[in-house]
């Protein structure tokens, strides 16, 4: 049934809305946080799919709902060419098995109590794998081994290690089961550079030996263009833009995502001094309620008048495999538009660039990232 | 720019840098505990108009150092030596008034999380105006006008309203520009930003970096940033000291460590960060091991059980003496026994990153 020519991964109008509750006792439905707002994207064996945006765009969220960690609101997700959702019993189970997550935090991830070596063969015994004591021991070594730490790890606990050390644990739990996608969420951000190079080093080195696929979400685009084939641009919810890594760095099509670019800081002095900076004006929107028509056109340097306030841009394909959902890109490409300085787009937007969750603090809490590991069995 | 943002003295003291750090050192000493020297001898100084970045990987000292500037570390169980001296005046020993009054009006900090650093329960307009009140001896009504320009100043709009707002009302970004503005509120001739922009999203930083680089040319404040971001260094320091376990190892003009690193921690984090402009699968060179397996100073270099330059001279047992640092060309510092070198340049050669 697998065809080699299928993409592993397959999602299809995706969207997550999270209930704002309130009330004494939170029983009234008050309105939609639309964390994920309609996603379609796919993802090719062994290749790695990177998805990059701002805090609060939909990126975790999105990389849940194809774990079933959160039940999307609508869409589909299809592995290996099954809807995730039809899947029951067994099957959920050895599904569950073939996409493993790596996240951010791997202290809050690894059960503090555990040694390395019941952390590493937990997974293999709840799944029946490994084949006996004997074959778990060999297996476990081999994952150590696989991530570059020492024998002598097994009996230490994960607070003993440093940051980069426990990343390397978590990688190999994650791969334990051998599975066929590893969804990594923000796998280097809580670490230094010159451990965060080791780890995405050896991410890359066992997608090479493992024949791995990867989806790998973080805000870092210099980390995602490093690693990723395909690199997709969220903005509150939804992709803006999708390109071979390559391509969205060399000719990036969305305004979002040039002005996301021009943002990074590039650790070199004389690209620094002589590259265009776009700088935006004021703040990302709330996610529950996100501006209409083009969801970027409150800061947007490029909006034009009314179609942008008012018509939703749909995901359009502009050169072969390169996604755009803007209404001008071709313009802003040959530069029959010209970009509004941000006071000018400020002054046109008045007060509207406000702030997420301004109005309205109960929200607060619920509005802001949950970017906790979720226990799962 | 007005003219009170300037600072008056300028014209008489003439060269004497803003800031001088000399020899800082700063201890813990918890009881029952082995006392951990976290800064040990960093010496620099800032100029007005000047932005010098302290730069190292987590740990390495660099807001002990911040701190021990400000004379906002604890005073028990904690030991500063050295000197750190403003505008001439020693902060080091100085009573806690004089440090007080010197924090609101002279020298100014901005933290990472401005959510910590702000009065949850009283509104930004009120935060801003006492310290203009208390500061600059503004009547009340002059205050809020006066508050309601900063944040103006600092990009945040309809700066009336906000007034008003609670700090958990703006988003991280706005409370960044908020706690700028108070720090502005009264022309301090040195700020101290550490790592002011690390909780912020990318398009936001860079918002917030525009507003820095702005204010330096404006008033002339003399702004020590630190980043653990080279990119960040790269685009807005003039100077930059890199710092490993608690030492400066290297000094240079911001040109002439990105092109030429001579120390080879700071070869080995530029080899690490994955540049934007860098192709895909361009390999990443790590720095094996992490920060916690430094050696302390007195055994030899710190970096030693890292570094692939590394040499039996290297530790203090085998050359007599810890690592120095040391003249290394003009405008640079530098300490290391086997630096990094580099072939004589080619007439016309550009000077690119060595870290692609
Ligand atoms: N109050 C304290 N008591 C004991 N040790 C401390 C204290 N504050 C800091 N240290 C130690 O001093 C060293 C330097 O810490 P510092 O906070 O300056 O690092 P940093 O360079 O700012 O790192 P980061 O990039 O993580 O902010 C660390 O080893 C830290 O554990
Ligand atoms: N369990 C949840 N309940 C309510 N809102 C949530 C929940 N999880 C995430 N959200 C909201 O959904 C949006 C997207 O969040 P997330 O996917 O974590 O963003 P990212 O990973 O891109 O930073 C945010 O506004 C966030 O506050
Ligand atoms: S559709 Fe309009 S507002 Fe949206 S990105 Fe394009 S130009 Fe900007
Ligand atoms: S002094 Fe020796 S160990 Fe230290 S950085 Fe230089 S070569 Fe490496
Ligand atoms: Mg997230
Ligand atoms: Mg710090």
């Amino acid at each position: 049934m697998t065809a080699a020519g299928e993409p592993l991964l397959r999602a299809e109008g995706l969207q997550v809305h999270f209930p704002i509750k309130r009330g004494v006792f939170f029983d009234r439905t008050v309105g939609h946080v639309r964390a994920v707002d309609g996603v379609d994207l796919a993802i090719d064996r062994g290749t790695t799919y990177g998805l990059v945006g701002e805090s609060g765009c939909g990126k975790s969220t999105l990389g849940r709902a194809v774990l079933r960690l959160v039940e999307p609101t609508a869409g589909q997700v299809l592995f290996d060419g099954t809807d995730v959702a039809s899947l029951k019993g067994e099957a959920l189970r050895t599904m569950r098995r073939r996409m493993q997550m790596v996240f951010q935090d791997p202290l809050g991830s690894l059960d503090p109590r555990q040694d390395v070596e019941s952390l590493l063969s937990e997974p293999l015994r709840a799944h029946g794998l490994g084949g006996g004591k004997v074959g778990i021991a060999a297996r476990v070594r081999e994952l150590l081994d696989a991530v570059g730490l020492p024998a002598a790890a097994l009996r230490r606990y994960p607070h003993e290690f440093s940051g980069g050390q426990r990343q390397r644990i978590g990688i190999a739990r994650a791969i334990s089961l051998e599975p066929d996608l590893l969804i990594a969420d923000e796998p280097v951000s809580a670490l230094d550079v010159s451990v965060q190079a080791q780890v995405v080093n050896l991410l890359e080195e066992l997608q090479q030996r493992l024949g791995l696929t990867y989806l790998v979400i973080a805000h870092d685009l210099a980390v995602v263009r490093h690693i990723s084939d395909v690199v997709g641009v969220m903005y509150l919810g939804s992709l803006v833009e999708q390109a071979p890594s390559g391509v969205l760095y060399d000719e990036p099509l969305h305004p979002y995502t040039r002005a996301l670019m021009s943002a990074v800081p590039v650790p070199d002095p004389v690209v620094e001094e002589r590259r265009e900076r776009i700088l935006l004006a004021g703040d990302l929107p709330s996610p529950a309620n996100p501006p209409s028509g083009c969801r970027f056109h409150t800061r947007c340097p490029w909006r034009q008048e009314t179609r942008c306030d008012d018509e939703v841009p749909v995901l359009r394909e502009l050169a072969p495999g390169h996604l755009v959902s803007c209404h001008w890109a071709e313009e802003i490409r040959d530069g029959v538009l010209r970009p509004k300085s941000p006071e000018e787009v400020a002054a046109t937007q008045g007060v509207s660039v406000r702030a997420t969750g301004a109005e309205g603090l109960e929200t607060d809490a619920l509005v802001q990232g949950v970017d906790e590991p979720i226990e799962r069995r | 720019m007005s003219i009170e943002a300037m600072p008056p003295e300028d014209a008489v003291r003439g060269d004497v840098p803003v800031l001088e750090v000399e020899e800082l050192s700063v201890t813990f000493a918890r009881r029952g505990e082995q006392p951990t020297r976290a800064v040990d001898g960093v010496s620099f100084s800032v100029a007005a108009g000047e932005t010098v970045g302290l730069v190292g990987e987590s740990g390495c000292g660099k807001s002990v150092t911040s701190l021990a500037v400000m004379g906002l570390l604890p005073r028990r169980g904690v030991q500063v030596g050295g000197s750190v001296r403003l505008g001439g005046t020693e902060l080091i020993g100085a009573p806690d008034r004089t440090l007080r009054r010197l924090r609101g009006s002279e020298m100014a900090m901005v933290f990472q999380d401005p959510l910590s650093s702000l009065n949850p329960t009283v509104s930004i307009g009120t935060q801003v105006t006492e310290v203009l009140v208390e500061h600059r001896d503004m009547g009340k009504k002059e205050a809020v006008a006066e508050a309601a320009a900063l944040l103006d100043r600092v990009g945040i709009p309809d700066p009336t309203r906000r007034l008003k707002e609670y700090p958990h009302q703006l988003s991280g970004g706005m409370r960044q520009r908020a706690l700028i503005a108070m720090a502005l509120a009264c022309s301090p001739r040195l700020l101290i930003a550490d790592e002011p922009t690390t909780a912020l999203d990318v398009t936001i930083q860079a918002q917030i970096l525009e507003l820095l680089r702005e204010l330096v040319v404006d008033s002339g404040t003399a702004l020590v940033m630190i980043t653990h971001d080279l990119g960040v260094v790269a685009g807005l320091c003039d100077r930059v000291h890199v710092m490993y376990a608690g030492k400066i190892i290297e000094t240079a003009d911001r040109h002439d460590l990105f092109a030429r690193p001579r120390q080879p921690y700071t070869g080995g984090l530029l080899a690490s960060v994955p540049r934007l402009d860098a192709g895909r699968g361009v390999p990443l060179t790590p720095i094996r091991g992490s920060a916690r397996d430094a050696i302390p100073w007195a055994e030899g270099c710190a970096f030693a059980p890292r570094c692939d330059n590394a040499q039996d001279d290297c530790l203090t047992e085998v050359a007599g003496s810890t690592v120095p640092l040391e003249y290394d060309g003009p405008g640079r510092e530098l300490r290391c026994r086997h630096p990094l070198t580099y072939p004589a340049a080619p007439a016309g050669a550009t000077a690119s990153g060595a870290g692609r």
